[in-house]
């Protein structure tokens, strides 16, 4: 992937607008799975870290969709 | 015994090289000749299926013989998965481990349709058209709301619970479509390639690339080439009645015959399996004599599904003619 982003992070395109703590970005958040109904959401970063299904309080993060590549042997 | 047999004791075995060269001995031809050659050797197929080939070369030195069944083994190409492209793989089997698996499953490719792929250019432009076929695994376990109640199969209470190789899909790049007739899949469909539960996902692309048996296992057309020796069995004093019965029973079933006199016979000795399990009765004492023919090969080859076991055979032969023509045109040759 040519862009250095991460995925569900977004780098602040204005530094005050951060200092500020004010960003608003449009950014869904980062993706989780509910560790015990294993149902997937996203969490932005206010967010309580609790399940939106169950509110089980252990969650994990979701593999990203980015390629790994390995040699087959 | 004569020359050409190895002889096999309780606890040792005698005779092991080959003479049958010039200068061992002052009387006898033994140059190499090719009419000579041509008279005296000689091939006989005992059986070739789909998977595998039974056939004896007959007056064959050990060393051309040896050498066929190592091109067999570890220089005839065939195709096997190079690289893995993942993209998502949240099942309980790594990333690595499944990659590995991917690369073992023969696969059934022609691998005359594919050049060799040049590894000293960029990763990036190494793969064509022309020398790589792309297969891709794309699955998500869902679960099967139709069910049958209390079943605790995992094959009814979910969809794609197993991922065999037959889930590998070609995806034929270019002119592929029409340059593969036969389209490339996996030789055994039924190979076990992970186990998946409900939200779990395999998405991946992989990479598949001519290569030979040296370079890793994962690229022997074969199975198993072996070959062993025909065995001789000498009954030198005859063996009759109840001891002939006890005699028979030394041998794997149809090697020793009894005929109508009560009298033990050598009925077929290319099935027998040389346990010497003889040797260890004493009433057998100096009536026997076991061996080997050290000129016949019994060759087993079995194909792992990509090209016939005899093609491999062949191409081995090609193989190794190909190596003596680069031997004869370096300058040590001339």
């Amino acid at each position: 992937m040519a862009s250095p982003q991460r995925e569900g992070f977004t780098v602040p395109t204005s530094i005050s607008h951060a200092a500020l703590g004010q960003v608003t970005t449009k950014s869904l958040g980062v993706k989780y799975n509910c560790a015990q109904c294993a149902s997937s959401f996203s969490l932005g970063k206010n967010d309580a870290i609790r399940c939106k299904d169950c509110g089980h309080r252990v969650i994990y993060k979701a593999r990203t969709r980015r390629m790994v590549q390995f040699e087959a042997r | 015994m004569s020359d050409n047999i190895v002889g096999i004791e309780y606890n040792r075995v005698t005779n092991t090289s080959s003479t049958d060269f010039p200068g061992h001995s002052a009387n006898g031809d033994f140059s190499w000749d090719i009419e000579k050659f041509k008279d005296s050797f000689d091939i006989q197929i005992s059986y070739i299926t789909e998977r595998t080939a039974n056939f004896d070369l007959v007056n064959i030195d050990t060393s051309i013989a040896n050498a066929f069944r190592r091109v067999m083994i570890a220089e005839v190409p065939s195709v096997a998965a190079e690289a893995v492209y993942m993209f998502m793989n949240t099942s309980v089997i790594q990333d690595e481990v499944l990659a590995h698996r991917i690369g073992l499953i023969p696969l059934k490719v022609d691998p005359d349709l594919l050049n060799w792929v040049d590894k000293t250019l960029d990763e990036n432009e190494r793969y064509t058209e022309e020398n790589t076929v792309v297969l891709s695994l794309d699955v998500v376990c869902t679960k099967n709301s139709h069910a049958p109640k209390n079943s605790t199969n995992p094959k009814e209470l979910y969809k794609n619970a197993h991922i065999y190789a037959k889930d590998l899909k070609f995806e034929p790049q270019g002119g592929q479509a029409e340059r593969f007739k036969i389209k490339p899949v996996a030789a055994d469909p039924d190979i076990l390639l992970a186990k998946l539960r409900p939200g779990q996902e395999i998405s991946l692309r992989a990479h598949c690339i001519l290569g030979i048996g040296s370079d890793h296992a994962k690229f022997s057309p074969v199975a198993t080439a072996s070959y062993r020796l025909m065995p001789v069995i000498n009954i030198t004093e005859p063996i009759r009645g109840d001891s002939a019965k006890r005699f028979q029973k030394c041998f794997p079933s149809g090697v020793i015959g009894i005929n109508k006199n009560g009298e033990a016979y050598v009925k077929d000795a290319r099935k027998d399996t040389v346990s010497r399990e003889v040797l260890r009765h004493e009433e057998f004492n100096g009536k026997v004599k076991l061996g080997r023919k050290r000129d016949h090969f019994i060759f087993n080859v079995e194909s792992t599904g990509a090209m016939s076991p005899e093609e491999i055979f062949f191409k081995s032969v090609r193989v190794l003619k190909n190596k003596a023509q680069y031997l004869r045109n370096c300058p040590i040759g001339q």
